[in-house]
């Protein structure tokens, strides 16, 4: 049994969030292709939608990009009728890709450790 | 790459940086290869509100910031044969032009020839937008514009044509890439592949430093060199459609295959079915690689044939929407501020729409039900509580906005630094309409920069 440790997924991965009417995208891209299957298996629909539940979201779709290591969500009904009829401060719904960064990974300390030995001698991605 | 295609984009929003296409024109004039130049500056909503202004003043609805972004650069191009495509025309495309023929005329080019593409407007055609199934949401509404999403083929055509500059208002953003690139390499319109590579290459530039660093530094994981100073991207594209994405030497910013990624996936859904008015856009097997420094290959971008559709926007009044802000800070400030959006809630409950945020414990992640906020408790005593409200009558929205000052002497202790702003509202719905009676509809107009009036018969062709 390897130890495991628990991590922002910010610290595997980057996004990007882009709105078209009341439909969010958020890109989840691993740093590193090696880490894709960890998101795989963790970064489910599920997960982002549980992230989502006070919007009460309408259907959400992961899309896999594996030759990129990147995953797609694709989240219906939670901009609140989108850019032009959102209340929120942030009508487009672009701080939210770092809504899904902050979701809890378990990363293999080994692999962690390597991760962030990695980040120090790389100096950055 | 012995025939290669060069092409900047200069503006990725309306609202951009506006002193970012010098650099990107002396890039394109050093290098020396063919070249064309984009600007993207129409959003979701930016039209709307141009339909508004040009009903107020019939030269007004064309880019705002038209002049400063073209004077630096349009004598050059005009010189140095690059063309240049913007939506800038937006609700006004003839308005544009004929500002852009007198900055021609400024610059010492009256031959210069400007294209306009209209027909993109279709508030005539759309008249029974029952074809839409767009009844119920436009039901009541006060109807303000209804624009098509057109293609590239009218831009490639003005082109053909010998247009300099070619002025459009609502077309698909990658549309303004791929219609110089069709141009210049003669791709048939059904070469699917060839089509969804344009696009690709339209898609990663239109929102113009987004892919070159810009929206991506992250201090401590990503860093970006130089943001105050970022260059625009070029994309420099093979005759087979594959791209390499740079920016101009000495400039700010980063282009690495991970800025590339992240502007790949953005508004993106179905990555295997993007779907413009040109072709079907499958990026699963796109494939990016770093080939130097600010160097990233792009390919492997595959298309199937267009969509019998066209994306029609409808927009229409949304009322009035205002903000009211109000700072409380150190001892027991979350309670006393969350106290102010209790009493500002019971005090407009008779506005149609009231959302309450507490920024500094949870704003912009929050749920307009105020479910998310009720569950958390802040850590900082420096808090903003914040109230949008929406109403059909501007009266309305001015009266609850009074309820946030008035909390300067009626509300909780010690709140301070009252503001409020109140603007008018734009909706848009969007459905798919048939194409062809769009398309047939559809202008191609050119004119010299000395007769932009008309005073000779424009040579307008229908595609």
């Amino acid at each position: 049994m390897s130890e495991t440790m628990t991590v922002r997924l910010h610290e595997l991965a980057h996004g990007r969030a882009g709105d078209k009417g009341d439909r969010l995208n958020v890109s989840v891209i691993a740093f590193d292709a090696a880490d894709y299957p960890l998101l795989e298996a963790q970064v489910t629909a599920e997960r982002v939608a549980a992230l989502f539940d006070d919007r009460r979201p309408g259907r959400i779709v992961r899309y896999a990009l594996p030759r990129i290591a990147a995953f797609n969500f694709v989240l219906d009904g939670v901009l609140e009728g989108g850019v032009n009829r959102s209340l929120n401060l942030d009508s487009h719904g672009k701080t939210l890709s770092y809504r899904i960064l902050d979701l809890p990974i378990e990363v293999p300390a080994a692999r962690l450790a390597a991760i962030r030995q990695g980040k120090e001698s790389k100096g950055e991605t | 790459m012995t025939d290669s295609f060069l092409i900047g984009c200069g503006a990725g929003f309306s609202g951009d940086r506006t002193d970012v296409a010098e650099p990107l024109v002396e890039a394109l004039i050093a290098d020396g290869r063919p070249s064309a130049l984009f600007f993207e500056t129409l959003g979701e909503r930016t039209l709307a509100f141009a339909q508004i202004r040009r009903s107020d003043d019939p030269e007004t609805g064309c880019e705002p910031l038209l002049e400063e972004i073209l004077a630096p650069v349009l004598g050059r191009c005009l010189a140095a044969g690059i063309p240049i495509v913007g939506n800038f025309g937006a609700a006004n495309p003839g308005a544009a032009a004929r500002l852009i023929a007198r900055l021609a005329l400024a610059a010492g080019q009256p031959e210069a020839r400007i294209a306009t593409v209209t027909g993109d407007e279709v508030s005539g055609l759309a008249g029974d937008l029952s074809a839409l199934g767009l009844d119920d949401r436009l039901e009541g509404a006060r109807r303000l514009a209804a624009n098509a999403y057109l293609g590239a083929r009218p831009i490639a055509e003005a082109l053909g044509r010998g247009a300099q500059v070619v002025v459009t208002g609502r077309c698909a953003d990658p549309a303004l890439a791929l219609g110089p690139l069709v141009h210049h390499f003669g791709w048939s319109w059904e070469d699917w592949d060839r089509i969804a590579a344009g696009t690709l290459v339209g898609h990663l530039l239109e929102c113009g430093s987004q892919v070159t660093g810009g929206y991506f530094a992250d201090p401590g994981r990503k860093e970006v060199p130089g943001l105050e100073r970022l260059g625009f991207p070029i994309a420099e594209v093979a005759a087979d459609g594959s791209a390499v994405i740079t920016k101009p030497a000495g400039t700010g910013g980063l282009v690495s295959p991970a800025t590339v990624k992240e502007q790949l996936l953005y508004e993106i859904h179905d990555p295997a079915a993007y779907l413009t008015p040109d072709v079907v856009l499958d990026v699963t097997g796109v494939e990016v690689a770093q080939v130097g420094p600010d160097r990233v290959a792009v390919a492997g971008a595959r298309g199937r044939p267009r969509p019998e559709t066209l994306k029609v926007t409808v927009s229409v009044d949304g009322g009035w929407i205002g903000e009211g802000e109000i700072s409380y800070a150190g001892p027991n400030a979350e309670a006393r501020a969350r106290l102010a959006l209790e009493v500002l809630r019971k005090r407009c409950s008779g506005i149609a729409r009231l959302r309450g945020d507490l920024i500094g414990v949870g704003s912009v992640f929050g749920d307009e039900g105020g479910r998310f906020l009720e569950g958390r408790r802040g850590t900082t005593e420096d808090l903003r509580v914040r109230i949008a409200v929406e109403d059909s009558e501007r009266k309305a929205v001015e009266r609850a906005l009074r309820e946030v000052e008035a909390l300067l002497c009626c509300g909780p202790a010690a709140g301070g630094g009252a503001r409020s702003a109140i603007r008018r509202r734009v909706n848009t719905w969007s459905a798919l309409a048939p194409r062809e009676p769009i398309e047939a509809a559809v202008e191609v107009s050119v004119r010299t920069a000395d007769d932009p009036a008309g005073a000779a018969p424009a040579e307008a062709s229908h595609v």
